[in-house]
Parts: C-alpha cells; structure tokens; sequence
C-alpha cells in the first residue's frame, strides 16, 4: 500500500530495509541463539544516521518525526525484532529529554544518541509496578545540588548497554504519583548497578537488565522538567513511542509471513506447492491484510504524533494493541503453514513467534492498553 | 592527501534473469549499480580519508546517467564527483578508455592515490587500472588485499597472488586496484546520501580534456567486436533417482573415467 | 569522430540487431531498424548480427600502419621461484597452432634470474625460439622491470601475436605493454583462430556477463595481445629433445629499475586454496544450511583428491573462506568435474563454473536453475547424499 511518504522518508525506509536483509538477517539466529547484545549491527545502525532520524537538525539530527523512527523499526524488526530493540529502546530512553529536557540537556545529550555514539534507556517499571506503575519504590532525595537515588529498576531494556537512562523516581513519597520525577542518569554515576542479564522467552538478542541505585548522586542540572513532573513525563513519552512498538510488531509479522510465504511456494505437498491449496492461500491472504491494517493504523497515529496533536493517548494505545496482537497471530499462523518445520529452530518461523510475545505485553500490557482505550472513549461521550 | 577512485556503473547482475527461450540476458528493468569491485575501492579510499586526512574524488567515465552512481559513491563518503562523458567516447575499449580517464585525472590538480576496483563486473578484463598508472606513467599495485601502512610519501601494501600474497612498497602517486578482501563496505549513510542528492557532479567533455581526438573512443581503440554468438546453451542432464545409497553407486559408476 | 548509420534501403526489418544489442539501444520503427544514439555504445555487435550489411560503423581512419614488419607468435612464460607456470605449457599448445596457420615461428618469452636451464627446455613444448632475458632484478614478478623488458623486446623484435595467461601477473603485466606499444589486448579469451587472409587474430570471449560470445579482432594494431585463463587450452605435449635457439639480451641497467619493491612473498598453504588449479571441485550452498556441514564437503573432496568451492551466499555467511568462492565475485573454473551440493544456480555462479566437464547437481528443489546445466541431476538433501557419496567412492577408490 502507498502511505504517500516523503521523499526522506522513502529514502529511511529503504536503507534500513537494507542493512536489515544484508547485515540482520544473516546473523538473526546466531544472536538469537547467543543472547549477546549486536553491537556490530548497532554500529552500523549509527554509522547510516538512523539513530538520528527522529531527532532536530539542531542537535544532530535528520529533523524527522516519530513515523520516521517507526520506518527504521519496522524494517529492523522484520529482520530480527530483539536487534531492533537495541535500536527502539534508545528512542524509548531518549523520549523524556526530547519532550521535556531543557536546552541545555538536548544540547548535552541528543547529539551523542543521534549519532549513534551512546544509546538510551528507560526505567519506570519495578518488582512491584508493573501495570500499576504507581506504586514505584525508587527515591530521589534532594541534597544540596543532588539528588541522591535509591531502589531497583526491573527488565529495563538496553541496561548495561546503553549510556544514558532517564529514571523515574519518587521526590515527595507522601504525593504518590504527584511526587514522581524523572531523571537523566549517565552510566558510569557511582551508586549505580546494574544485574544480571535475564533469559527470555524472545527478543534475546536485546539486553534486560536491573538498575540497581544505591545512594546514587545524580546533579540536580539532570532533573527533567520540574520536582512531580515525573509521570506527566513518563506517560507522554509511552504515549509517544507506543506507535513504535506498534511498528515493531508490524515489522515481526511482516517477517513471518515472508518467511511463510517463501516456504508455501517451495513447499511440495500432494504433487504441488502447499501455496496452491485454498487453505494455505486463506491464512495467507488473512495474515497479510491484517498486517496491512495495523501498519496503516500505526503510520496513521505517527503522523498524528508528528502534528503535534495534544492527546494521543487512545489511539496509540489502539495502535499497540492492535497491531502486537495481530504479530502474535500471524506468527502463530506462520509457524502453523510451515508445519513441524516451523516449529524447527532452523528456520526464523518460531523465533518470531516468541518475539512477537512481548509485543503484547510491555510498554503496558494489551489489557492496559484497552483500559487506555475504554477510559478516552468514555471520556469522550462525556464531554458531548 | 588527494585520493581518487575510478568507478564504473554496470548492470546489477543480481536481477539479471536469462530467456528461456533466446538464451540471452533479460536487461529491461535491470538497474545500473556501481560495480561491486568499485565498491571496495570507494570503501579504502575513504578509510585512507579516514587515516590520513585529505580528499576523495570519484570519477567515472560513461553516458550522463552514470551521474547516479557518483552520487551514491558522495553517499558513500565521497567528497565530490567528476562524469567525464561525451558521444566522442563511445566504443572505447580498455585502450581509449584508460586513456581517457588519465586525461581527466591529469586535468584534476593533484593526487596521491589512485584506487580501482580489480575488475569491473560486466567486462571482466582487468585492464582499465593497469592502463591508467600506464598513460600515467605512475606505479601500480594490482589485486591489492591491504594497505598496511600509508603516508604522504608512500605506502606498504599486500598484493594477493595465486599462491598467497606479496607484500610491497611504493612510492606516492600510485595506484592500486584492489580486491574483496580489502575491506568490508559501509552501508551508506542518510547524511552522505542528502549531501549527495544536492551535490554538484562536475562534468567533463572530449573538449574538456585537451585529448587527442584521434585516441578517444572508437577511433582510439585497437580492438573491433566482429561476430556476436550465442554459444550452444549447455543442455541439462540425466535425473538420477533413488535412496542415497543407490543414487551413490549410480553416481559413481557414470563418474568412473572422471575421478580415476 | 567514429558513427553508426543503418542503411534504411537494406534493412529488411528482420530484428537480428535489437536482439543483438546488449544495451537495448535499437528499435523498430515502420519495420526499420532505429538506433538510438544516446544508448548506442559503438560496440558493433549489431553490425556483426546483421546478415545484410545494413549498418555500417564508420571509423575515421588513421594514418595507415605498415604492419608487414610485425611476425610470429610469442607466449609470455610466467615463471614463479624459477619454475615455469603450467599456463605457460597452455599458451604454448595453442600458441604453435596458431603460428603453424600463420606459418611463423613460436616464440617464447622468459624473464627471470638464472633461468637458462629451464629456457632450454621451452623447445620441447614447441617453442622454436625463446627470448631469455636474464637478470638479478626479474627473479620475482615486479611491473616496471618486467614492463620495461617486455616493451623494448616487442619494439626489437615485432611480434604479431602476444599471449598471456590471465593471472594476477599476466594480467597486471601485458594491461601495461599494451598501452606502451599501443596494441589491441582481449582479456579471457576461450577461443583463438586465425584469419589467414588478413593475418588476423579472431579472440572469442564471453561479453556482456558471459551469455553472448563476442570475437574480437585488432585490425591496425599490431602485436594483437590475447590474454587466456587457466585450464581454458590444452597444454603442450613434450616433444623430448625437442630444441629451441635461445636468444639471450641484455639490456642496460636502467630497463631493470623499480618504483615498487617487493619486500616479501607470502605463500598461505590451505588459506588460499587454488580452486582453479583443481580437476575435481565439491562446491557448497547456502543449501549446506550450516557451516558444520562443509566438513561434509571436505571429506567428499578428500577422497576425490579435490578441492572444496563455494557460492557466494556460502561465503557470504562465513561459512567457508572467501577464497573458495566459485562465481563472478569469486573465481572461475572449469575443471573435470564440478559436485554443486545445494547451490541453486544463480547466474553469477553459473558464469563461473558452467564450463567445467561434467557438473553433478544436488539440489531439494526440483526446479533450481543449476539443473538446467547439470550433466548428472540428484533431486535430494545434501546432508543425506554427500555422505552417501563419500562412502560410496571410498569403496569404488579403494580409500
């Protein structure tokens, strides 16, 4: 389908398109299998300006918008959906400074992830504030011109990796939410850890990690924004990048269905390629319309992002869930028509479909996303 | 340091299909890219950029589309491109053609390095870059698998041969033509590529060269094509058929006068 | 300044050149060949395709040449260590062919330290000549001296045919005398003849990326240079006793100077596998589907006595070294015997090894390209059938 994109944009799409058949493809399983972190491909991915591509020319960017930063995930996912983690977890980390970071810390830190030099991180969740981010334990104390940071982060991705973490963390526990604020902290900061590396389901080829901060001094400059400020943060940025996740999905069953439809062709069943039988070509004609309808509606919330809309709240929510319950779908369909050779780890069939799994349930869950959804919806009969 | 680097676009032979029936090749709706011998030379040249500071030029001869491919060479990490093409030129063979591309470069102020790649991938003849350090009258290092050392002055390079390599040492100007192995090419970048889209390509004509007319193009080159041949395509064979073991003992008896 | 022109009243419409053209520059227009200038690229192919004269190409003739001074056939000897290259046995053969329809003498080129002995030894391959240019500075190949060298003898001694083997010397070396000597070179030839009439060398090579044969003729430069690959002619036999006069120059010591110096020769046994060399080659694909089942290959190859090869995606993904790769990017070979285990046959492979002898294909797909220039087609795994192949001729072999 045509989605009119600029020229630009064309131009992201297929040199990312590019460097994920020629450098991801090949090496997908090896790090799927190894669990490292694709430092090589992350080389490239910085080398090509891709890290850029959402980021202001001012601070050495290509002055693009959030659908350019979906372009490159999708592509990248549709090679290897844990790689393009490496790739999206940085858009993720960077988010709070780019919406809300002051002159100064753009100037001090977008330069560094457009260029692909230092990747980025977020870190909300915790042992005990999954769904119910509210209940986050972590504290930052005000001391003379610090902060000082204690509690644990839980599977925070790129931790470890990456070089600059944006933190959320409470400055006034008796506010609850009201009392959260969020931070810049450099890897490197004494008091800061990070945990073992945690063995998943998929997206192995991405790292997850603890942040651990005990009595971690932060400088006072890398508060975001203002003291309380830290769940507006926090919530405008997943608002922000779930088109993102979006795209990552879309790109996961956009890879599963070429890896389907290459094998129904070659496949010989009965005398003739299993691409002949109607049952095959219904699976393959559902999966790939599916797949088209949450890129549309994906691109679609992008470029409602990049208009600078006020609230996007319900359809990005509409658009993450969406569009990873279809990648859970088409991979499972996948695996389905290659049969016990989907099921083999020697073709990428299985491997999508357990990437495709955490698409559906983090940077909030499938079932808080339709409670996103509901909510605006209900709000919105109000206000008629 | 003044790096130039000769490429050439040539028909990307990845789409190339054949007819089944004519047994040529299919060439509508193939895509010209840069030759990807060229490539590894347009990836040292920048690495030598890298290295030791300076400029990199690339050039190619051919008709004005082949202007593309000196935008993706920009694109590559190029700094500015040079299209010699003219009517004038056309039928050059290896002769006319080295002969050319030294005109334009002599007409380049000055240079150190000239990188080709070792051969180009629709004419296979590997004679271009040996031609030009020879209208030149410059060293040559053919089939170069690295640059160890390079300075102002000179350089130390390995030279692949059938058996291994020769390691060798050469003064500057030179120029080498050089082999997959060198290196690995970078993917483009999006900067390199709106840089290209907005790069000025300088271009050059016969006029533009000050060469003698009667060496350029056709009437320059010794060599004519007299006879264009399909050759018997080569038939496929007898489908041997059976368990492996069986397929094995068949194999082996029909192979009998090839493998003693 | 050279043109095309097709003569409107001789053309009859019949298609022969805009199936000839390789660069889609012809049309049809009122059943009349047009040809468009702008992708037109003076090769001539089309004017060798028509069978009515209808396109001329017109070149502006230079000033007549006397070439009656220009005799004999030359074969540059490649010598490597002091030893002659089997290339050179190669050109030889073919090289005495080609003098006997001229009716010249065969002449062989050597350049090397203390290579007397082996200068002598030249006649039995039938040469009835060989230049032996002796000297400390061309023990090992360096292009100036041996360029120097190899100008001053062609300017002495007029050859008219020149060949060379097209290996990384030959082709570095004879690319440089041809623009010296402004003569006509064809790299890879698979073909030479001999037009007797005009005294001229017919160089049949493939064009275009290696689906249309093109022959090539110099016509006003003499020497015509040739270049041949490996294992393309057959060697000449040894005629015992068989003498040639040597004839031995000096030449001042300024022909022998350098620019470049050679510091080193590195020989890397098993890295750089000489592919081209071998008679029997066990090629892999991307099919293997892993880089443990090359060992596979290894041990076929083993028994066979001959080398392991590769496609380019083998290579690619780091499966085998890329000196193994068989194909436009990698080499080409044609030896006795080409064993392609799960290589599906892509073009650019098949340009490299399509006229090796007898090509046994084993593919799961039935419909992959490589059967269609098999000799011997399995449809099967790989993984199954090369064991069963290793086995099988370990018994026959008795290995």
């Amino acid at each position: 389908m045509d989605y009119l994109l600029s020229e630009s944009q064309v131009m992201i799409r297929d040199l990312a398109r590019k460097i994920a058949q020629e450098k991801i493809k090949p090496v997908a399983a090896h790090y799927d299998e190894s669990e490292e972190f694709a430092w090589p491909v992350m080389k490239i991915l910085a080398e090509s300006d891709l890290f850029g591509v959402y980021l202001p020319e001012q601070y050495g960017g290509l002055g693009g918008g959030i659908l350019d930063m979906c372009l490159v995930t999708e592509e990248l996912s549709r090679a290897c959906g844990g790689i393009a983690l490496g790739y999206a977890g940085t858009g993720l980390g960077t988010l709070p400074i780019l919406l809300h970071g002051s002159e100064e810390q753009k100037k001090k830190y977008l330069p560094a992830i457009a260029s692909g030099k230092r990747l980025a991180a977020f870190c909300i969740t915790e042992a005990e504030a999954g769904s119910d981010a509210g209940s986050i334990k972590t504290t930052a104390r005000k001391e003379g011109n610090k902060y000082i940071l204690n509690g644990t982060k839980q599977w925070i991705t790129n931790a470890g990796e990456a070089e600059i973490y944006t933190v959320i963390a409470l400055t006034d526990k008796a506010k609850g939410v009201r009392g959260a604020s969020a931070f810049i902290v450099e890897k490197g900061t004494k008091g800061m850890e990070f945990g073992k590396k945690e063995k998943k389901m998929g997206i192995r080829a991405s790292a997850t990690r603890e942040v651990i901060f005990t009595d971690c001094e932060v400088p006072a400059e890398n508060l975001i924004s203002r003291e309380g400020m830290g769940f507006i943060v926090a919530m405008k940025t997943l608002d922000t990048s779930r088109p993102g996740v979006a795209a990552q999905a879309v790109g996961i069953a956009q890879g599963a269905l070429d890896c389907a439809l290459d094998y129904s062709r070659t496949r010989v069943q009965f005398g003739q390629p299993i691409s002949s039988f109607q049952a095959i070509q219904h699976m393959l004609a559902d999966m790939g319309t599916q797949i088209e309808a949450a890129r549309a509606l994906a691109y679609s919330v992008a470029r409602m992002v990049d208009s600078g809309a006020k609230s996007v709240s319900k359809e990005s929510a509409m658009a993450k869930l969406f569009a990873s319950d279809v990648a859970m779908k088409v991979a499972v369909d996948a695996v389905q028509i290659m049969g016990g050779y989907g099921y083999m780890r020697d073709y990428p069939a299985e491997k999508f479909m357990r990437d495709a799994k955490i698409t559906q349930i983090y940077e909030g869950t499938n079932q808080i996303q339709r409670n996103v959804v509901a909510a605006n919806m209900i709000k919105e009969t109000l206000k008629k | 340091m003044n790096i130039i680097v000769c490429i050439k676009q040539v028909p990307n032979t990845t789409d190339v299909r054949i007819d089944p029936v004519t047994n040529t090749l299919i060439r509508d709706g193939v895509e010209s890219v840069i030759n990807p011998f060229d490539a590894y030379a347009i990836e040292e040249a920048v690495r030598i950029k890298e290295r030791c500071g300076g400029k990199v030029t690339a050039i190619t001869m051919g008709p004005p589309q082949a202007e593309n491919a000196l935008k993706e060479a920009i694109g590559l990490g190029c700094d500015e491109g040079v299209l010699v093409s003219d009517r004038k030129f056309a039928g050059s063979d290896t002769w006319a053609t080295s002969y050319t591309l030294a005109c334009a470069i002599e007409k380049l102020e000055t240079y150190d390095v000239i990188l080709c790649g070792k051969q180009a991938s629709d004419g296979d003849t590997a004679q271009v870059g040996p031609g030009i350090s020879t209208h030149l009258d410059i060293p040559q290092v053919t089939y170069v698998k690295k640059i160890s050392e390079i300075n102002e002055k000179s350089a130390k390079v390995e030279r692949m041969t059938e058996e291994g390599y020769d390691v060798v040492e050469t003064p500057l100007p030179c120029l080498f033509t050089v082999v997959k192995e060198i290196n690995t090419p970078r993917m483009p970048s999006l900067k390199g590529m709106m840089r290209a889209k907005s790069a000025k390509i300088i271009k050059w004509t016969a006029a533009d060269l000050e060469a003698d007319p009667a060496a350029l193009g056709l009437d320059g080159s010794p060599t004519r094509v007299v006879k264009i041949f399909t050759p018997e395509p080569r038939k496929g064979g007898e489908m041997i058929s059976g368990s492996p073991a069986e397929v094995a003992k068949e194999l082996a008896e029909l192979l009998k006068g090839e493998v003693v | 300044m050279a043109s095309i022109k097709v003569h409107l009243e001789k053309c009859t419409g019949c298609t022969l050149c805009v199936k000839a053209c390789a660069f889609g520059a012809i049309h049809m227009a009122d059943r009349k060949a047009v040809i468009d200038m702008a992708k037109c690229t003076l090769c001539g192919a089309c004017v060798a395709a028509c069978r009515f004269s209808a396109i001329e190409l017109e070149k502006a003739a230079g000033p007549k040449k006397d070439l009656s001074a220009y005799k004999d056939v030359w074969v540059f000897c490649e010598q490597k260590k002091g030893v002659i290259q089997s290339i050179s046995a190669e050109l030889l053969g073919e090289g005495r062919r080609l003098a006997d329809k001229l009716g010249v003498k065969l002449c062989a080129v050597l350049l090397g330290s203390g290579m007397e002995e082996a200068a002598e030894k030249l006649g039995e391959r039938g040469a009835d000549k060989v230049y032996l240019v002796d000297h400390p500075a061309l023990k090992s190949y360096q292009d100036d001296p041996y360029t120097g060298v190899m100008v001053k003898l062609v300017e002495e001694f007029k050859p008219e045919v020149i060949l060379c083997g097209a290996s990384t010397i030959g082709r570095s070396l004879i690319s440089r005398v041809a623009i010296k000597t402004n003569a006509g070179l064809t790299a890879d030839c698979t073909g030479l003849d001999i037009d007797v009439k005009e005294r001229l060398l017919l160089q049949t090579r493939p064009a275009f990326g290696g689906n249309i044969m093109a022959t090539i003729i110099a016509p006003n430069h003499r020497p015509q240079m040739a270049t041949v690959r490996h294992k393309v002619m057959k060697e000449a036999p040894v005629q015992p006793g068989r003498a040639a006069e040597i004839v031995s120059k000096v030449y001042p010591e300024e022909t022998f100077a350098s620019r470049t110096r050679l510091l080193d020769i590195v020989e890397e046994l098993g890295a750089t596998v000489n592919i081209s060399e071998a008679d029997i080659i066990v090629a892999g694909g991307r099919g293997m589907g892993g880089k443990e089942n090359f060992a596979q290959l290894e041990e076929l190859a083993k028994v066979l006595g001959g080398a392991v090869g590769a496609s380019r995606s083998a290579v690619d993904a780091d499966w085998i070294g890329y000196s193994h790769q068989v194909g436009q990017t990698g080499k080409t070979v044609c030896p006795k015997l080409y064993i392609a285990c799960g290589i599906s046959g892509q073009i650019q492979h098949l340009i490299g090894m399509q006229s090796s002898k007898t090509i046994v294909a084993i593919n799961k797909d039935p419909d992959a390209p490589i059967f269609k220039v098999a000799t011997y087609g399995i449809v099967g795994d790989v993984n199954e059938l090369v064991p069963a192949l290793t086995k099988e001729f370990k018994r026959v072999l008795n290995k």
